[in-house]
């Protein structure tokens, strides 16, 4: 759209003074988009050094930035591939109903409800976590660790209070839904109809039909829409600060009282009470945080975009 | 589809494949329906002799699919029992994200009610211990910042999303494009922590402002604000433009005069979700504004009480007894959720009256 | 295996309004039926009745009965989607799934109804249905490659062949030939004409050539008035319709496109 009003003055006509200051301040705040965005990576950078530079032993914990970080990386990753575990197959799943199961006049009115989710400040989820889903989670936790206890993930013992990472990844996972089944709706909404109508002519059912056309056209989405759930719960500080009683260390067992923490809650909880070199270590480990929700969003807008270039080709 | 030709011979190319008839084994109608409330009956016994809720959901659940499977492969055949089979998965995923949210709400309106009072919104927490106290100087700061960042936000977002639709071509637009998506991914303590570090560096560490927390939210806001006021601008149909620059109107005055003002309700609709979504931000408050407990309405001088921080520190730190603590905490929620909503509400209602009418 | 159809008294509503109305005609096994007419005027949705596609638009429904050979279409109890996989259809623009190659295309119909097909049997009939659709010889040798890469004449005829792979009683056309150019539209025609001696073909047209060179008989719907619903003027063989014609309007909707 913007080429078509560009070509109509591709002859240079002489810019008159408003147009110059117009487009100067729009083009401006574009730039300084770029600049805030390279900004937060050099402050941060900057804020840093200090931790990056300094013998281990002044480093919270005494053995250096990377023994202190990579326990918190653990804990940040674990949980976020186990919510991204959950989340996706019910998002894709979710995407399938409002846009080919939900009758179609109250499909969209389902669609602002699975939005109203997303609306939810995460404060109150991990209120909610902590106050509702914890006491809840007790029962089956222990019936896990009886049961399944042989799986490394549920070697128990299990904890009475339910402040487990079993919790905080389920409260990630309902967090991460919404955005994840947006995307994922908005690639099915769009699945051409031709390539549905020739499944169905084929005498598909409405499964088959979905497995034939809509699921291989939104592939691209859904995988994009994942890594976009995973960089949101990667980076959710408040309902696993509040939901998971930390002990620090590396553990796949979620339903013990001693769970990893995860970069950005050990930063909230941490940060208010420190001074000096701690504050740098936590910007240290907000760094690093950066660079991996970072590098998961570029990815995940990547495979994204080309979906679409290659659907605008078709 | 039960197939009586002969599969088992191999193929006869000769002959048509299906001398399957066109009707074949049907399930009643209201099937799936009656299949679902014998489910949900038997859930209901199992919850009441004394199961959990999720286990006696769960069982009522697999129940559900493993029946309407079983009937509908005996009666109609497998390819139909797998598409009700997904038809039942599809719906109960669904259903089930219905559950936090239903969740959510209750808790939060049964828990934050008993302190929904006058006092909560009037007073402030200046000497209290205990009972009583309450949140209006969080409200306010709440307000104060969020009004900040948005001031901040979007006429930088409004600006970018014009150079992005109008001006915008080649590498510096497509750059701007990526890293616009890019940035809503940024998790928000890494915003807050970008405001500490951007203030730290100026004002020595330790620094905690209402500017710094505004900053931070900006970050959060601004590619949201980008992103929806792109899309409007994308809407307003050309002709419009070239109307105007058929009657000699220059560039930016088509823009301010035509294009603007046809988008303005769907930008509106934009700004305010974008507000929506980071008035209840609360991780980069924390690291940049700190809390308080007295009134602090200036936002460039020291801590200040927003009301997400509030409800955290009344919760994590309720004193004792703890219960007058965390009654607060749950108002303050309660009171967050109704802004919220109130704020989504008013989009919504924004977009469907004012919006030009580009669907048929 | 060319199956009769026999309509009688179709009406198609979507949701209240009437949109074509007291259809009635028989379809001849082996033959070409075409259905001609202005815009708008029902003729393909009459179409998309005769395999229970019209139904996917919310609310639309039908009164009236179509029979193929002795089976009511619309009886009770009988699934669509049988109907579907009897009555075959190839669409406006070529549509061959973007994510298959040549041979999945081809093969997809098949997979649906019988899962523990042979793969030597499935290559059997693959090639079959390509040879019947006149494009094996230009296709053999990059069977593996995606549908999406070949010519739009191509991409229609890997549709036919798609189309035909799970051997329908009958053949539905909806302008197979529109987005085509006149090379590739001869192509189709060519094999319409080759088709016929097995299947029962209905093609819905706007190029009336097209109707006069492939058809045996020829349906002539018409709107009759701004705002009516559709209707069936009248059918006949496609020599009459197109030289002494028994209604005005057909005559008049003729001649103004020759003239």
């Amino acid at each position: 759209m913007p080429s078509s009003t560009e070509r109509t003055r591709a002859h240079r006509a002489p810019q008159r003074p408003g147009d110059r200051v117009f487009a100067g301040l729009s083009t401006g705040a574009g730039v300084l988009i770029l600049v805030v965005l390279a900004g937060v990576a050099a402050f941060l950078l900057t804020e840093a050094w200090p931790a990056l530079v300094a013998p281990a032993e002044d480093i919270p914990g005494g053995e250096g930035v990377a023994i202190y970080i990579w326990p918190l990386l653990f804990g940040t990753l674990l949980s976020a591939f186990l919510a991204l575990l959950i989340a996706a197959p019910l998002a894709v799943a979710i995407a399938l109903f409002i846009t080919h199961y939900a009758p179609r006049r109250i499909a969209q009115a389902l669609g602002y409800l699975i939005d109203l989710l997303a609306a939810v400040p995460s404060i109150i989820y991990g209120l909610w976590g902590i106050a509702v889903l914890a006491p809840l989670s007790v029962e089956p936790s222990e019936w896990l660790a009886e049961n399944l206890g042989f799986i490394p993930l549920f070697a128990g013992p299990a904890t009475s209070t339910g402040r487990t990472m079993l919790v905080a990844v389920i409260v990630l996972a309902v967090m991460i839904l919404p955005i994840t089944s947006a995307v994922v709706r908005e690639a099915f909404r769009q699945t051409p109809r031709l390539h549905e109508e020739a499944s169905l002519a084929l005498g598909a059912t409405r499964w088959e039909m979905i497995r034939m056309a809509v699921l291989p056209f939104g592939r691209s989405s859904i995988i994009g829409a994942s890594m976009l759930g995973l960089g949101r719960a990667l980076g959710e500080t408040m309902a696993v600060a509040i939901v998971l009683s930390v002990s620090g260390g590396v553990t796949f067992n979620l339903i013990s009282s001693g769970n990893p923490k995860t970069i950005a809650a050990n930063i909230a909880l941490d940060f208010p009470e420190s001074t000096g070199i701690a504050v740098n270590t936590l910007i240290a480990s907000g760094l690093v945080l950066f660079a991996v929700t970072l590098l998961v969003n570029m990815a995940a807008r990547a495979v994204i975009n080309r979906r679409r270039e290659f659907s605008g080709a078709n | 589809m039960p197939t009586t030709t002969s599969r088992d011979q191999g193929p006869d190319l000769h002959t048509p494949l299906n001398a399957a008839p066109l009707t074949h084994g049907q399930l009643p109608r209201r099937a799936p329906q009656s299949v679902f409330l014998a489910a949900l009956v038997a859930g209901i016994a199992l919850l009441l002799s004394g199961w959990n809720v999720a286990a006696a959901a769960i069982v009522a659940g697999f129940g559900y699919a493993v029946v309407v499977y079983a009937w509908s492969r005996a009666v109609e055949g497998p390819r139909k029992a797998t598409d009700r089979l997904v038809t039942a998965v599809v719906t109960g995923a669904f259903l089930l994200a219905l559950i936090p949210l239903i969740s959510v709400v209750f808790t939060v309106i049964s828990k934050g009610a008993p302190r929904f009072d006058d006092q909560f919104f009037t007073y402030s927490m200046r000497g209290v211990v205990g009972e009583g106290g309450g949140a209006y100087h969080a409200i306010m700061g709440t307000l104060i910042i969020t009004g900040l960042a948005a001031l901040i936000s979007v006429p930088i977002g409004l600006l970018t999303a014009i150079y992005l639709v109008e001006y915008g071509r080649g590498k510096l637009a497509r750059a701007i494009t990526f890293f616009v998506d890019v940035m809503t991914g940024i998790p928000s303590i890494v915003a807050g922590l970008f405001a500490y570090a951007l203030f730290a560096l100026i004002f020595g560490p330790g620094v905690r402002m209402g500017i710094m927390g505004a900053v931070a939210l900006s970050v959060l806001m601004i590619p949201v604000v980008v992103r929806s006021t792109e899309e409007m601008l994308k809407i307003v149909p050309n002709e419009l433009r070239e109307a105007a620059y058929a009657l000699a109107v220059p560039k930016w005055r088509t823009i301010v005069k035509v294009v603007l003002p046809t988008a303005l309700a769907g930008i509106a609709t934009g700004v305010t979700l974008a507000v929506a979504r980071v008035i209840g931000e609360t991780a980069p408050l924390l690291v940049t504004v700190g809390i308080t407990s007295s009134d602090n309405f200036n936002p460039f001088d020291g801590r200040m009480a927003t009301l997400p921080v509030f409800s955290y520190y009344q919760y994590v730190t309720p004193g004792v007894p703890p219960d007058p603590a965390l009654n607060r905490a749950w108002t303050a929620a309660l009171t967050l959720i109704i802004i919220v909503m109130v704020l989504n509400l008013a989009a919504r209602l924004i977009s469907r009256l004012f919006a030009p009418k580009t669907r048929g | 295996m060319a199956k009769r159809i026999e309509v009688k008294d179709l009406d198609i509503y979507y949701d209240k309004f009437l949109a074509v109305q007291g259809v009635s005609m028989t379809i001849q096994p082996r033959s070409i039926t075409a259905l001609i007419g202005p815009s708008g005027c029902g003729k393909s949705t009459f179409l998309r009745t005769l395999n229970r596609m019209h139904e996917l638009v919310p609310n639309a429904r039908v009164d009236g009965k179509i029979f193929m050979d002795d089976e009511d279409l619309y009886g009770p109890g009988v699934d669509p989607v049988s109907v579907r996989r009897e009555i075959g259809m190839v669409f406006q623009r070529p549509n061959p799934f973007p994510t298959m190659s040549i041979y999945e295309n081809v093969a997809a119909g098949l997979r649906l109804n019988s899962t523990r097909i042979k793969k030597a049997d499935l290559d059997e009939l693959v090639e079959r249905s390509l040879r019947s659709a006149n494009l094996w010889e230009e296709v053999k040798d990059r069977l593996n490659r995606p549908g999406s890469g070949l010519s739009g004449g191509q991409q229609q005829r890997l549709c036919i062949a798609r189309a035909i792979a799970v051997q329908p009683g009958v053949l539905l056309m909806d302008e197979p030939c529109s987005a085509l150019d006149p090379i590739s539209t001869q192509a189709i025609e060519d094999l319409m004409l080759e088709l016929k001696s097995d299947y029962t073909i209905v093609i819905v047209t706007h190029n009336m050539q097209q109707a006069a060179r492939v058809s045996d008989v020829t349906g002539f719907f018409n709107l009759r008035g701004v705002g009516q619903p559709g209707e069936l003027v009248e059918i006949d063989e496609t020599t009459k319709i197109f030289s002494t014609p028994s209604n005005k309007a057909t005559e008049d909707y003729i001649s103004g496109r020759f003239g």
